[in-house]
């Protein structure tokens, strides 16, 4: 528990919360390792789950009939895994597979919203941080989308 | 508004009037000028062609007063003057037979100097390749005639973008040596010159080999003669051992000085030119752009008169068998959608975009560049703009609605 | 204004008109990428070696259908083989790119401003590479690569739009194969069988090996991407006068007389293509400039 503490401490993104805020998380943490090409998690499945890559990389998918899977982005290690947690109906969007051996701190979703239901405090200072990540992703994929290396037609 | 009695000097009224005629008269007095009866302007004609020069100078053609190859004063556009407004022009007579009685037309110099069209060079292909087997265009030595301060200016500033840079072009470099310059100061302004603003004139200071002022009245005609080089003191020695340049009397001097002090009296138009490249570079979303685009067609009319503007594009050619080519470079103008095209796009899509990049080039970038102002106040690019956009009225404005100001 | 009626003119022969092309053979022709291509030069006309440094380009023609810009992608240490590396987007470069070994092609360069790869020696060096600019920053590489133990860490970054579009790919492989060099590519776009990076170019340098105290970055792409890519470096803490940026434009004669290329106050053909970015970060942001 102290270890997943410490870690939470340091980690950028959890970076000026208070030390009770990061205790309550780091309660509902447990460590956790997936092996090269297991799944993390699969669209549709609950979201009930937050990941802090600790080490290894994880390719978030979406499998396509007659296409398989296309991989829409790569995260490493320091990088949250998921906010589908947070935010109604709770549900994966999309596959995450560890394309090599992954470790994470997982921190269990379910627990963690109903502490925020409870201290809307500690939901506000989560719901701030997890909206800068969403906002960069959004950025970043917008960027993927304009094709910055094409011609224009 | 024609002289057409005698002229008496009145005292300057501004600063900027003074700085004129203290600048004709000043530190050494007369610079040693001379004589020429009008009746004798036909020998300096002859005494240039009898030196291998061809002259060119301004000429009535088409409504209008162009540059062409004359060869007596008799072509050049006697008791002719030129009416100019924004987006206006048009000749009227004068009262009086003046020969240079009028401002300037839409031909500048440019021409001569940096040819609207050159051919750079003519290749072969053959087995080791590409066989260059001809360069350049000839030329002749050329003698200008009626090049107005302004465009005296303008010689100079292109001087310092062909042949100021790392690279030098050569096709400029040889006009340019073997051209001879025969400035004629102005005495009245132009309807939309500014020069005095642009410190271009109203009267030549250096870079001519000789420099004429004409004085008419009702008793006499003739020029101020005033040497600017060795080949113009040549020039003038020889006349003047023929007697046909005379030494000039203090009154005469009274004449020659008041007609320059009128000329830069009364300019229709001025440009502020403090800090200028800084207030366009800050201005660059100044809302006054998108009116002046409203009205911009993008004709390009006004690079194409601008005596400065030197914007080229290059086209290679070839023949039907492919055997031949031929690289040939002519002026273009930033006011086109291609000129600034690459990758399938062009940066300058807009057309307020495009106005702000030639004016912000001609006041404020081209100092950055190459050390002087881009504009010598000729006002060509007023007077030729179909849609009557007045640059120095786009400046003020700018300044007047300064966003950092 | 001093007068410039006196300045000397030079002689007007084949050596300086610097419109005259040189010509040159073609000894290696090789398509990269679907639209993507490298032509290997070499001197015809047994006059000196094109000496280059890294960043610079050259004006390439084509017999009797026009010359275009093209970035110098080979190595500044063997410049007897001059190699380029463009994309076929246009007239010329899709005439080019049907170019055979043996056939002549024009050359007029080297021009632009450099790589400043001399004077960051001591720093770690972060070279991020967009599409198409990884072949001007190659020469960079292996200058580098030739001095290795002068600088500190090495990192390029490289993103392209799909696996397909990676450029010099055996290249890449040796490279981050080193153990002093660190390679991170991306693609935009996934495909079957791509074990590698997805996203956008940007999302490499968040963990880039580098340190921000001590490194001068060169980048190297489309504008859009430049101009993200450097709010990203910023964010790491490298500051506007350590970045260094590859910038084009329009030129019609590669020597600042046609007008083209003009940037602002500067002409890229010139004070480019390579400026350091606290000259431009106040035209970076204006548009249609």
């Amino acid at each position: 528990m102290d270890n997943l503490v410490g870690i939470l401490e340091e980690h950028p993104f959890f970076n000026g919360l208070d030390r009770s805020y990061i205790d309550m998380i780091a309660g509902c943490a447990t460590n956790a390792r997936f092996d090269a090409g297991s799944f993390i998690f699969r669209e549709r499945e609950d979201a009930d789950n937050v990941y802090l890559l600790r080490q290894g990389k994880v390719a978030l998918e979406v499998f396509a009939p007659n296409r398989g899977a296309i991989e829409i982005q790569t995260l490493d290690e320091g990088e949250i895994l998921g906010w589908s947690w947070l935010i109604p109906p709770y549900q994966w969007r999309f596959d995450a597979r560890a394309v090599e051996l992954t470790r994470a701190i997982v921190v269990d979703g379910r627990c963690l919203r109903g502490k925020c239901e409870v201290n809307h405090d500690l939901g506000y200072e989560l719901l701030k941080r997890f909206s800068i990540m969403v906002g960069q992703r959004l950025d970043a994929t917008r960027l993927q989308l304009i094709d910055i290396y094409g011609v224009p037609a | 508004m024609s002289p057409s009695e005698e002229f008496v000097a009145e005292a300057p009224v501004t600063s900027l009037e003074q700085g004129i005629v203290d600048g004709i008269t000043g530190n050494g007095g007369h610079r040693g000028r001379t004589v020429l009866e009008r009746e004798d302007l036909d020998l300096l004609f002859a005494a240039l062609a009898a030196r291998g020069f061809t002259i060119i100078g301004p000429t009535v053609r088409d409504d209008a007063i162009v540059y062409d190859e004359i060869t007596t004063s008799a072509e050049l556009p006697i008791g002719w003057t030129d009416e100019q407004s924004r987006g206006g022009y048009r000749l009227r007579r004068r009262d009086d037979e003046a020969l240079f009685g009028y401002a300037v037309g839409a031909h500048t110099w440019k021409r001569y100097l940096h040819p609207p069209r050159l051919m750079l060079w003519r290749a072969r292909r053959n087995v080791t390749g590409l066989d260059i087997v001809e360069q350049g265009q000839e030329h002749r030595p050329l003698a200008l005639i009626g090049v107005r301060p302004c465009e005296l200016r303008a010689i100079e500033i292109q001087d310092r973008v062909f042949l100021g840079g790392p690279y030098v072009d050569p096709h400029y470099g040889e006009r340019r040596r073997d051209v001879l310059v025969v400035a004629v100061n102005c005495t009245e302004p132009g309807g939309t010159c500014f020069c005095a603003s642009m410190d271009a004139g109203p009267t030549a200071r250096e870079g001519f080999d000789i420099a004429l002022t004409e004085v008419i009245g009702k008793r006499r005609h003739f020029f101020a003669v005033e040497a600017g080089s060795e080949r113009g003191e040549e020039i003038c020695a020889e006349l003047s051992a023929r007697l046909v340049l005379t030494a000039m009397s203090p009154a005469e001097n009274e004449k020659v000085d008041a007609r320059a002090a009128r000329a830069g009296r009364g300019m229709s138009r001025t440009v502020d030119t403090t800090d200028v490249s800084d207030l366009l570079a800050r201005n660059a979303e100044n809302p006054r752009w998108a009116h002046a685009a409203e009205r911009c067609l993008t004709c390009g009319n006004c690079t194409m008169v601008c005596p400065t503007c030197f914007c080229t594009t290059v086209e290679d050619l070839t023949d039907l068998a492919g055997d031949n080519a031929e690289r040939w470079r002519r002026w273009d103008s930033c006011f086109t959608v291609d000129y600034s095209y690459i990758h399938g796009g062009s940066v300058r899509t807009s057309a307020r975009a495009r106005y702000r990049h030639w004016i912000t080039h001609k006041f404020g970038t081209w100092l950055d560049q190459f050390g002087t102002s881009g504009c010598t106040g000729c006002g060509r690019c007023i007077t030729w703009c179909p849609a009557g956009i007045d640059i120095t009225e786009e400046l003020h404005a700018v300044r007047q609605t300064d966003v950092g100001g | 204004m001093e007068s410039l009626l006196e300045v000397p003119v030079a002689e007007h022969d084949i050596g300086t008109d610097p419109m005259l092309p040189r010509p040159f053979e073609v000894r290696r022709a090789r398509h990269e990428t679907h639209d993507t291509f490298t032509l290997t030069l070499e001197a015809l006309d047994g006059g000196p070696e094109l000496r280059f440094r890294p960043g610079q380009f050259n004006m390439l023609y084509l017999f009797g259908v026009g010359e275009v810009p093209i970035s110098i992608s080979g190595n500044p240490g063997t410049p007897q083989s001059l190699v380029h590396t463009t994309r076929a987007v246009g007239t010329v470069t899709r005439a080019m790119a049907k170019l055979k070994v043996g056939d002549v092609v024009g050359v007029r360069g080297p021009y632009g401003r450099p790589w400043p790869v001399g004077d960051c020696e001591g720093s770690d060096l972060v070279l991020v590479a967009g599409g198409i600019g990884l072949a001007p920053l190659r020469p960079a590489i292996y200058e580098v690569l030739a001095r290795r133990e002068r600088y500190g860490k090495v990192v390029l970054l490289y993103g392209t739009r799909s696996p397909a579009d990676l450029l010099f790919r055996a290249e890449l492989e040796s490279w981050r194969a080193r153990f002093d060099l660190d390679v991170f590519v991306t693609v935009d776009r996934g495909m079957e069988g791509w074990r590698g990076s997805v996203g956008v170019v940007t999302t490499l340098i968040r963990r880039a090996p580098f340190d921000p105290q001590n490194a001068v970055a060169f980048v190297c792409g489309p504008e859009v991407m430049m101009r993200y890519t450097v709010e990203e470096l910023r964010k790491r803490g490298i500051d506007n006068d350590r970045m260094y940026l590859s910038m084009e434009r329009n030129m019609k004669c590669g020597i600042g007389l046609c007008g083209h290329c003009q940037y602002g106050p500067t002409f890229v053909c010139k004070d480019g293509p390579v400026y350091r970015y606290d000259a431009l970060v106040d035209l970076f942001v204006k548009r249609e400039v």
